[in-house]
């Protein structure tokens, strides 16, 4: 009996001696990666998943002596705040990750920013975009973009360019933020908007609109439609109406012409005008060796797209946090170093954090589609804003 | 008045196109479910093949357009013959649940092949120069792609309606479809006939998708997201007749067009408050003989 207590004793002494020792020695961080590998949205969460994975290849040993990085990749099933929310507490409660990342969709990140919030996670959205989500959580940062930041500058350009545009845009919460910050913009600058219309998204047949588009006979028409089948067939319905030819010109946020879906779409999108934050044509030498390792690993025909961008520069920056902290990540601190984060080479560009909103600080690009060296490519055409704040926040700032 | 007027033109001409390709896409389902009465809900499959010949022959192999139609009609026939004889004729005589899961679990395993095969990006239509661009006619412009759906169509139905009411083979169908038995005992080969109206709706199917493929994208969930279309059409026209899916997807179509173009803050539901509203008043639709 006794010698089975000092036993018990002498194990359990060694075993925290051991448990120390381990931990000093090696220190495991833990990271939750959310994105969608089924439904509908797995295309673009396969993008977010690509810019991860190419991440923790090319730089997953940049760490410091004895700082280990877990990563746990949970599938949200697509635009699904429910399935969001439960697995995001799944990884904060039962894997204990001190990071979350990923999340293609902004009704997700939503709802997974208060549990960051309650549990002190940082959680960086590599892109839900949603301009409000900063002021759910002060945990919450994002190194993707809004839609504000591409559709205000755009305004501002267009009203030095055209008097006249009609607004088409697809009716659900990204495409009223697009039309409202471009809205805004171009009147601002003196512009008038001669019509505005919002599309269902299901919307097989854009011709009849237009056609309301064309008989208004405005300078241009700026939409935001979610690309692939839907901005093809819009731009489809402006080709074949001759909407160019009327002297009508397209222009929109980067999201229209996506890299990966560009090749899909066809001569139609040639001439179209977007600004954005990402081009895989970009031609500043960090983002040549990015689209050169994006096709080393996933083939020559692939370009990487914004998502692509977003999560590896999601990844870059738990990292640079890690190393920041040397592994020991609270909470807190963290959030210091994200606040005063900088980045002079992303893909992008110069990207920063703004340390008043924790929201992204990016160049955003004017960019025509043209044809090089037989591919379709977004041209960068000139730089429409340097170091942009999100606008939006600038003009609604939290009480 | 002149604005008026050129608007009533495009309104006109957009939506004789928008329901040409309604009606092509839906043709072969009113045949397969009105002249056999059978079920297909994977009647978008049929069309779904279609594209994916069309946009493979176009892109891959680089054949002329015509011959990508033609063969996206023959090689869907054949495809959908061995079908029938493997799968579908264990259930004609079943009931119509019966017939909607089958056809349903058909839709699941054909999206995951699609997805599997060619990625879930839609694909690039490569379409000939001559039907790219505008038409003009009478000093207006017209999208000269729609221009040759609605002059395709047009032959199509003609010749459509020919075959069932004017021929023997015609002849034989609907008295099938009207009395397997009795067909039978007066020595029509059902089961031969059958086979052959499958394969020739599943081929319409198959021409459809080929034909509205610059319109409708050819993408994996093609089955599942134009199905509400393909039933309106069939449901409103009613079933067992071939001009009554042709006036409703005319009737859609134009209606559709007009309320987008006027309306475009309702447009969204005018289509399908539209469908309510004809079933309620004749629930066989417009000129349907059965439920």
């Amino acid at each position: 009996m006794k010698v089975a207590r000092i036993l018990t004793v002498v194990v359990a002494l060694f075993s925290v001696v051991l448990f120390t020792g381990h931990s000093v020695s090696a220190q495991t961080v833990k990271v939750g990666f959310i994105s969608t590998y089924s439904g509908a949205g797995a295309p673009q969460g396969d993008q977010l998943d690509k810019g991860f994975k190419l991440f923790m290849k090319l730089n997953g040993d940049k760490l410091p002596p004895g700082v280990k990085v877990e990563t746990i990749v949970r599938d949200d099933t697509g635009p699904n705040p429910e399935t969001a929310k439960r697995i995001a507490q799944e990884l904060i409660v039962r894997d204990k990750v001190q990071f979350i990342t990923g999340v293609l969709w902004t009704p997700n990140a939503a709802a997974i920013a208060p549990l960051t919030a309650e549990a002190k996670i940082p959680f960086i959205s590599a892109n839900a975009a949603g301009v409000a989500i900063p002021y759910a959580s002060p945990y919450f940062a994002r190194v993707s973009f809004t839609l504000w930041q591409a559709c205000y500058p755009l305004g501002q350009w267009s009203a030095k360019k055209f008097k006249r545009v009609y607004t088409a845009v697809s009716d659900f919460a990204p495409g009223h933020e697009a039309e409202e910050a471009f809205t805004k913009a171009f009147k601002e600058g003196g512009g008038e908007i001669v019509g505005a219309v919002r599309i269902p998204l299901a919307n097989p047949d854009f011709v009849p609109y237009m056609q309301r588009v064309k008989d208004a006979k405005p300078d241009a028409v700026f939409s935001f439609i979610p690309a692939g089948k839907q901005a093809t067939a819009i731009m489809k319905a402006y080709g074949d109406l001759g909407l160019d030819k009327a002297g009508i010109k397209f222009i929109g946020p980067g999201d229209l012409t996506t890299d990966d879906e560009l090749q899909g779409m066809g001569d139609v999108a040639l001439g179209v005008i977007t600004a954005h934050h990402y081009s895989a044509a970009g031609d500043r030498p960090a983002n040549k060796a990015f689209v050169a390792a994006y096709k080393k690993e996933y083939g020559e025909k692939l370009f990487p797209g914004f998502f692509v961008v977003g999560a590896y520069d999601a990844m870059e920056l738990v990292f640079h946090v890690i190393r920041e902290l040397k592994g020991k990540i609270d909470p807190d601190r963290a959030m210091e170093v994200i606040k005063q984060y900088k980045n002079p080479s992303s893909p992008r560009g110069p990207i920063a954090i703004d340390p008043e909103t924790r929201d992204i600080v990016q160049n955003e690009y004017l960019r025509e589609v043209r044809r090089v060296g037989g591919v379709l490519a977004n041209v960068e055409i000139e730089t429409l804003a340097t170091a942009l704040k999100d606008p939006w926040k600038q003009l609604h700032p939290k009480k | 008045m002149d604005a008026l007027l050129s608007s009533l033109v495009s309104i006109a001409f957009h939506g004789v196109a928008y329901g040409m390709v309604l009606y092509v896409i839906s043709v072969g389902l009113s045949v397969t479910m009105g002249l056999m009465g059978f079920v297909n809900l994977a009647h978008g499959v049929f069309a779904m093949a279609g594209g994916y010949i069309l946009t493979s022959s176009l892109g891959r192999f680089a054949l002329p357009f015509p011959v990508a139609v033609g063969l996206a009609f023959l090689l869907v026939a054949i495809g959908s013959m061995a079908l029938e004889r493997g799968l579908y004729r264990h259930f004609y005589g079943a009931g119509e649940l019966e017939q909607v899961l089958f056809t349903i679990g058909l839709i699941f395993m054909a999206v995951a092949i699609a997805q599997l095969v060619f990625g879930t990006l839609q694909q690039p239509v490569a379409l000939p120069p001559w039907l790219k661009g505008q038409f003009p006619l009478l000093g207006r412009d017209f999208p000269a792609y729609r221009v040759f759906l609605i002059v395709v169509s047009g032959a199509m139905i003609a010749a459509l309606w020919f075959g069932v009411e004017r021929t023997l083979w015609g002849a034989m169908v609907r008295a099938a479809v009207d009395n397997r038995a009795m067909a039978q005992s007066i020595g029509i080969n059902t089961r031969q006939l059958f086979a052959l109206t499958f394969a020739l709706g599943s081929g319409l199917a198959g021409l459809g998708g080929a034909l509205g493929a610059e319109i409708i994208a050819v993408q994996p969930t093609y089955p599942f997201e134009h199905l509400i279309y393909f039933l309106t059409v069939v449901s409103v026209g009613g079933l067992g007749s071939l001009r009554g899916p042709f006036v409703a997807a005319l009737f859609i179509g134009v209606s559709d067009t007009a309320c987008k173009y006027w309306l475009p803050q309702f447009g969204a539901f005018f289509i399908y408050a539209a469908t309510i509203a004809i079933l309620l008043w004749r629930p066989t639709g417009l000129f349907g003989t059965r439920v």
